[in-house]
């Protein structure tokens, strides 16, 4: 027991001692305005890629529609915050979001989950292009022409402080009782049912959650860069999601986190190649994917009680 | 008392009967062997019994607490839930998962830790996890793999794989054991050990043992009763002396005969 409360007494100074570095550099001015949205960028990809490498990695479901999910807590969050454009708009509109995602992941994943592979990839990316099809012709979302002038209630601190809150919801998910049944699902289904493992309704928890934290993403998104409109929640939005996901490793957290900043950085020092960049950018990409197969870090986790066991055992040694 | 009443239980899949009218009854701490040739349809009659696949006619009911309980057309993790368990003849470990958490999915249902809890790391989280923790480490040390905890279920030799499997069913306390070819690609060695290991779990989880092996010193050592099935249909009952006698089981095995 006190084993644990000194990991997690760990896990919570790294998580400090980050926001730190960042506040510390970018008042020494290492991290300027360019920097900072950078960073706020590579930190909604983050929770978006964390919540759809649950989906993914952990229940073993191909999903192609993360992006319809982000739409829905972008579209929320816009809408509260507009009426009422404070700290406690902001939060109600995350709540709203994540319960709008939420709802529909439920109400598409019910049909959908029992699909495999490449069958569920095309029914989750229809219902994301339902989604935007939907938000490009209401009213309320003002069609195609989307939101903008939306408050900036979101700064590097709070998608700072919800990286960490969403990380922490996704890890201790896995290493639970609910986790352990969601990687069995993806295992061996048959194997899982063979056990009294529900498979239908652990795969529809994993993509319900997935959804719920995606919309987190679309809200933070939606407060930051002040203006959405349905095409920026297309398709190449899901992909550039999954990107992220395999590029780090399907099936690990910290896979993710180093895939989203790699990429982040990339894409920030290519600025200045102009045309060339997206050329780079798939260049690189197809040579990380020949070289590294299994993403950067396959299914590798950082763990501080590993580092701890280590350490000990090299002590002892 | 019986334990599983299976009455004229049938599969055709098109115009093929695979399993065809088997009416077979399981008691109390029985140690029942199913065999026959190959293709005789003794692995589709486990897949009916535990509801992988859905019978065409007939009935299968378990005794438990709530009274005699129909199993067909019930999903497959509703009668494993009901108390019955199985093993696969290809093994279906979860590979990429360590032995303790092969174990512990088994017991996703006996200790239940709640979502919040488990996200919030309460206090009881660390408190369950830490008993089921003990639980999986008694179950594996009977069967002697309490060192392998961390190992990986694809990194275990094959014959540990097979026990593993044994292990994992076995966690979901069941009231029958379902066996499908334990001995399969064993050596003799192996398969001694599985003998002995059979009839342990017998006497110390007084559990009902169905199953299906082609090895016959492993059967005729431990049945108490013998079920031969042929082209679907059973062609013989009875102890392991009387089926080795039996005039149909010989030929169903060598030919000849009629």
């Amino acid at each position: 027991m006190k084993k644990n409360l000194k990991y997690n007494a760990i896990w919570l100074a790294i998580a400090i001692l980050g926001y730190v570095l960042i506040y510390a550099l970018e008042m020494v001015g290492v991290i300027d305005q360019f920097g900072e949205t950078t960073l706020v960028l590579i930190g909604i990809n983050i929770i978006l890629a964390t919540s759809l490498n649950l989906v993914i990695g952990f229940a073993g479901q191909f999903s192609l529609g993360h992006a319809g999910f982000m739409a829905l807590g972008a579209y929320s969050s816009a809408l509260v915050t507009s009426v009422i454009p404070t700290v406690g708009g902001f939060l109600i509109g995350l709540l709203v979001g994540i319960l709008v995602a939420g709802l529909v992941a439920l109400i598409v994943g019910i049909p959908t989950l029992r699909l495999n592979g490449d069958y569920l990839a095309i029914a989750t990316m229809g219902a994301a292009e339902i989604i935007r099809i939907i938000l490009n012709n209401l009213k309320v979302t003002n069609g195609p022409a989307g939101l903008y002038n939306i408050p900036m209630l979101a700064n590097w601190g709070t998608v700072y402080i919800l990286v960490v809150i969403t990380t922490l919801i996704i890890v201790n998910f896995v290493h639970s009782r609910n986790g352990r049944a969601v990687m069995s699902v993806r295992e061996d289904e048959i194997a899982a049912e063979s056990i009294g493992i529900n498979t239908t309704k652990y795969k529809i928890i994993a993509f319900v959650l997935g959804a719920a934290i995606a919309s987190i993403g679309g809200a933070l998104h939606a407060n930051y860069i002040q203006t959405i409109n349905p095409s920026d929640f297309g398709i190449m939005e899901s992909i550039n999601i999954l990107i992220i996901v395999v590029l780090g490793g399907i099936g690990s957290i910290t896979g993710t986190f180093v895939a989203a900043f790699v990429l982040g950085l990339l894409d920030m020092v290519l600025q200045n190649f102009g045309t060339l960049r997206m050329v780079l950018y798939s260049l690189a990409l197809i040579l990380i994917m020949v070289f590294k197969p299994s993403g950067l870090l396959g299914t590798w986790e950082f763990s501080v009680r590993r580092l701890f066991n280590h350490k000990k055992a090299k002590g002892d040694a | 008392m019986t334990l599983l009443d299976v009455k004229a239980l049938t599969k055709n899949f098109g115009g093929l009967t695979a399993v065809s009218n088997v009416t077979m009854h399981l008691d109390n701490n029985e140690l029942v062997a199913l065999i026959g040739p190959n293709g005789a349809g003794k692995t589709t009659l486990f897949n009916l019994l535990t509801g992988v696949i859905i019978p065409s006619e007939g009935t299968v009911s378990l005794q438990t607490e709530h009274g005699l309980q129909v199993l067909n057309k019930q999903k497959p993790y509703k009668i494993a839930a009901a108390g019955m368990a199985r093993t696969f003849q290809n093994i279906r470990l979860f590979k990429d998962l360590t032995v303790e958490e092969n174990v512990l999915i088994a017991m996703t249902d006996k200790n239940k830790e709640g979502f919040v809890e488990s996200i919030f790391r309460l206090p009881s989280f660390y408190r369950k996890e830490a008993a089921l923790h003990q639980q999986v480490v008694e179950l594996l040390s009977i069967f002697k793999m309490e060192n392998q905890l961390e190992t990986l279920a694809r990194n275990l030799p094959y014959g540990a794989q097979r026990r593993l499997e044994i292990v994992r069913a076995l966690a979901t306390k069941p009231q029958i054991l379902f066996l499908d070819e334990p001995a399969a690609g064993m050596n003799p060695e192996e398969t001694a050990d599985l003998t002995r290991l059979i009839q342990q779990i017998q006497s110390e989880f007084h559990i009902t043992v169905l199953l299906i092996e082609h090895d016959m010193s492993l059967v005729m050592n431990l049945a108490e009763r013998i079920y031969v099935l042929e082209y679907g249909k059973l062609i013989a009952e009875g102890t392991p002396k009387e089926i080795q006698s039996n005039q149909r089981v010989i030929n169903a095995y060598l030919g000849g005969g009629d």
